[in-house]
């Protein structure tokens, strides 16, 4: 068997990547996708210490965050397209519409 | 032995084109690094006895969400994002900001591995009855939750609907 914190530090590398994609692209499309792996780091630990207490609620919890995942991906994208329609744009440093 | 070989490929795997999705200037290759990422996350998910969990992720992540995702880079222009700059002006700041998270965190946790005594134990159940316990899981304890995510999913469904058709003026 494989140490539970070994899963935790897996979860750690793919969570910190996922804020790095977030803070540094412009692409809104590729900051959504960093999104999802920051979600996946999360399910890792779930996953890992559901099977730490012998308990399946964690992977319970996991589904929940796969369901929000996937509302905020279908959610996320129609607003990308609504945007890319009004201001021909993708670049999250054009989207300035709410600056002062 | 072989389990820990499996589990340091497939980290490997998920890390190095989690690395790829964040740096490639194509948003097309971004998704593709990404499913190679959901299929390695799949696989760890197998290797800790989530067979349920695993057939979702591969279901929902690669087969709905990443087919969504790709549907709509194809929708969007993507000429004009190849010529520009890929990542914004403040990145320093945002490798050092991240840096730091990974540092805390990992220090804490390499601290703290040992003090949590965190011992492999066996896993819960035989490989067939993993489906059956989230199953009972699901529609026993989590009944409300179960009804709240299912409104969850419609008003997305419904929002992603409106937002994507009407034209903002």
């Amino acid at each position: 068997m494989i140490p539970t914190e070994y899963y935790i530090f897996l979860g750690t590398g793919l969570f910190t990547i996922g804020v790095i994609g977030v803070l540094t692209r412009r692409n809104v499309l590729i900051i959504l996708m960093s999104i999802e792996l920051i979600l996946n780091a999360v399910n890792i630990n779930l996953v890992a210490l559901s099977q730490y207490f012998k308990s399946v609620d964690g992977q319970v919890f996991a589904i929940f965050v796969i369901t929000d995942a996937a509302a905020e991906a279908a959610v996320g994208l129609g607003l990308i397209i609504a945007l890319f329609r009004n201001k021909e744009t993708v670049n999250a440093d054009e989207i300035d519409l709410l600056k002062w | 032995m072989l389990e820990l070989i499996t589990f340091i490929v497939l980290s490997v795997i998920a890390l190095v084109s989690a690395i790829l999705v964040i740096t490639r200037r194509n948003a097309v290759h971004s998704a593709i690094w990404l499913v190679v990422t959901l299929f390695a996350v799949s696989g760890i998910y197998l290797l800790q006895h989530a067979e349920f969990l695993f057939a979702v992720q591969i279901i929902l992540y690669v087969g709905g969400i990443m087919v969504l995702f790709l549907f709509v880079v194809m929708l969007v222009d993507i000429d004009v994002a190849l010529k520009q700059a890929r990542f914004a002006r403040q990145w320093p700041v945002a490798l050092v900001t991240a840096a730091l998270l990974l540092a805390i965190v990992g220090y804490a946790l390499y601290n703290h591995s040992q003090g949590l005594n965190l011992p492999s134990r066996p896993m819960i159940c035989a490989p067939a009855q993993n489906t059956q316990a989230v199953g009972l899981a699901l529609y026993q304890n989590y009944m409300l939750p179960v009804e709240i995510a299912s409104v969850l999913l419609l008003v997305a469904m419904v929002g992603a609907v409106i937002m994507a058709k009407r034209k903002l003026e």
